[in-house]
């Protein structure tokens, strides 16, 4: 009896936390009359998908859409590739500089980037005198900054999982004639791989769901914008296209759920394990 | 390999990271403080005026500055309302999921992952469409058209609170469900065969485990909400009518990038990061003090 009240209880609860989402989906698909009607019902029985087609043609969607999927993914691939190496060098070695090396990773983690945002723009912009691809307005100032947010603890994470592959492992390599090089990326790169899927999902949330450092580099380039401000075109006082909002909410939130999904176990075991170092 | 052969092989090893954390991260942070020591503002960005040296003048003109104060206090209320809030929504439901079926958990654990997994903007946007004033279900369902949340400052703020509750207490309810989980089953057998009550099992025992992970679940809380920018930037157009509901991070932006005082951004941005930088040593200490080994 006490359980059934317990377990009713609880579906309440997911039910309102999942409304939200449940309402940007429903609203996307709804025909524009019943979303600027006075009296919303939680339900529709002409579902359209002109909401979507208004997002993607007038406001340009698909576009704001690839550079986010652009800036996301050289994100993820350069931290993995950095992260791999730096993660390596610091459990495979034994080097004088190591411990500090290790703390100063720890320490960088603390430091709140958004208060970085004044000084990486002032970078960004002399960086774009020499590199353009680089400087303000393109999406190349985007990628360095995430590779940077990500790279502390994308290294952190990834030291346990180095650490986990047995050292007897190279030595078996190094007798059968494998070098250095050959071991490290057919040997330990596969055998860290579940380490470098929960870090580069991460390091993916990260870039695409940023709104700050987008908002600072791309300011006049408007093809270069990436979803979380192309979001605000249709935010207008007053007269908000809210269909249009939430199909675009609603494109911008499926990868990260499906990012989630797939691997949320690894996560929060990946989480615990950071956190307890 | 000698030790020497090792060093220089780490250091090829570390070599990208490290060419990538120094300019993009340690420099930028030498930036910050070297910025906010000077007078920057737009004739010296575009203008090419000299930069005139205020040593700590940036800070004293902030310290004397009333409205400096009241976002200050503003923020740390902000972030203790939704500090509190995340901790109290996500233990108690992380103790109700111990008590339920696997689907009825199953269940709640999918909808705060979706909550979890929404992009802040996303997030923001929804939620003023549901709370919006005329077209919004929650004003529908209690028969308050026409009532503006996001117009006075209370209510503004309170609505903020709500959504970053909202996203960001999957994350404790998820960590410490696996903490609960993890104490053995004997040693709450044992409790129970002593004759303690359901309350003072929790009290005496579960709690006292689960002390790391509060602890760890409670600063990575503050850390987070201390420095919330998409969502009051968002959901209260840049900090609200007339600045009221602006918190730390929004403010210097403000004044860094909408009034072009780089210098005094740069200040307040020096200032969050001395603050959360005090906040995590206390966590540090307090998790050594605990017994933990980092």
């Amino acid at each position: 009896m006490r359980r059934w009240i317990t377990e009713s209880f609880v579906l309440v609860v997911a039910a309102v936390v999942a409304f939200p989402l449940f309402w940007m989906v429903l609203s996307a698909f709804k025909p524009e009359d019943e979303i600027i009607s006075a009296d919303p019902v939680p339900w529709t029985t002409r579902p359209t998908l002109d909401s979507f087609t208004r997002a993607l043609t007038v406001a340009n969607f698909g576009r704001y859409f690839m550079n986010s999927i652009i800036v996301a993914l050289i994100v993820v691939a350069l931290s993995i590739l950095i992260s791999f190496l730096a993660a390596t060098a610091l459990t495979r070695f034994r080097f004088r500089s190591r411990t500090t090396l290790l703390v100063m990773l720890l320490v960088v983690q603390m430091v709140p980037v958004e208060a970085l945002t004044v000084p990486l723009f002032f970078l960004m912009r002399s960086v774009g005198d020499s590199v353009p691809v680089f400087g303000l307005n393109h999406l190349g100032s985007l990628v360095l900054v995430h590779l940077a947010f990500s790279l502390p603890f994308a290294i952190w994470m990834l030291r346990g999982f180095v650490a986990a592959v047995p050292v007897e492992l190279e030595e078996a390599a190094t007798l059968d004639g494998a070098s250095r090089f050959r071991f490290l990326w057919q040997v330990l790169f596969p055998l860290v791989a579940p380490g470098l899927v929960a870090t580069s999902v991460l390091s993916f949330i990260h870039a695409w769901n940023d709104f700050l450092f987008a908002k600072t580099f791309i300011i006049s380039a408007v093809e270069n914008q990436t979803l979380p401000l192309a979001l605000q075109v249709f935010v207008k006082p007053d007269q908000n296209d809210w269909g249009a909002i939430m199909a675009g909410s609603t494109l911008m939130t499926i990868p990260v759920l499906i990012f989630f999904v797939l691997v949320q176990r690894r996560l929060v075991s990946g989480l615990a394990g950071a956190v307890k170092g | 390999m000698t030790a020497k052969g090792q060093g220089r092989t780490a250091f090829a090893y570390l070599a990208p990271a490290l060419l990538v954390l120094a300019g993009l991260l340690a420099y930028p942070i030498y930036q910050l403080v070297l910025i906010s020591l000077y007078d920057y503002g737009q004739e010296q960005v575009s203008g090419g005026a000299p930069l005139e040296f205020l040593g700590l003048g940036n800070y004293q003109e902030l310290l004397g500055n009333q409205q400096f104060w009241g976002v200050l206090g503003q923020t740390v209320a902000f972030a203790a309302v939704c500090v509190v809030g995340t901790l109290l929504v996500g233990a108690f439901l992380a103790i109700l999921a111990t008590r339920v079926r696997t689907w009825v958990r199953m269940t709640l654990f999918l909808a705060a992952l979706g909550a979890w997994s929404t992009p802040a903007v996303a997030g923001s946007t929804i939620w003023l469409f549901l709370f919006d004033a005329n077209f919004g279900f929650v004003n529908e369902v209690l028969g308050i058209q026409g009532f503006s949340w996001t117009f006075d400052k209370w209510t503004a703020f309170g609505l903020v609170a709500a959504q970053v509750i909202w996203c960001s207490f999957p994350f404790v309810m998820v960590t410490l469900y696996a903490g609960i989980k993890a104490i053995p089953g004997e040693v709450l057998e044992a409790a129970a065969l002593d004759g303690a009550s359901a309350f003072r099992t929790a009290w005496s025992v579960t709690l006292p485990l689960l002390r790391p992970i509060i602890l760890v679940v409670t600063i990575q809380s503050i850390i987070w909400d201390f420095k919330v920018f998409t969502q009051i930037y968002v959901m209260t157009g840049g900090g609200g009518i007339a600045g009221r509901n602006l918190v730390l991070n929004v403010y210097a932006y403000q004044q860094a990038f909408a009034a072009s005082e780089y210098g005094l951004g740069a200040a307040i941005g020096v200032v969050m990061t001395v603050l959360l930088l005090g906040i995590t040593m206390f966590y540090l200490r307090a998790l050594r003090r605990s017994g933990e080994v980092l």
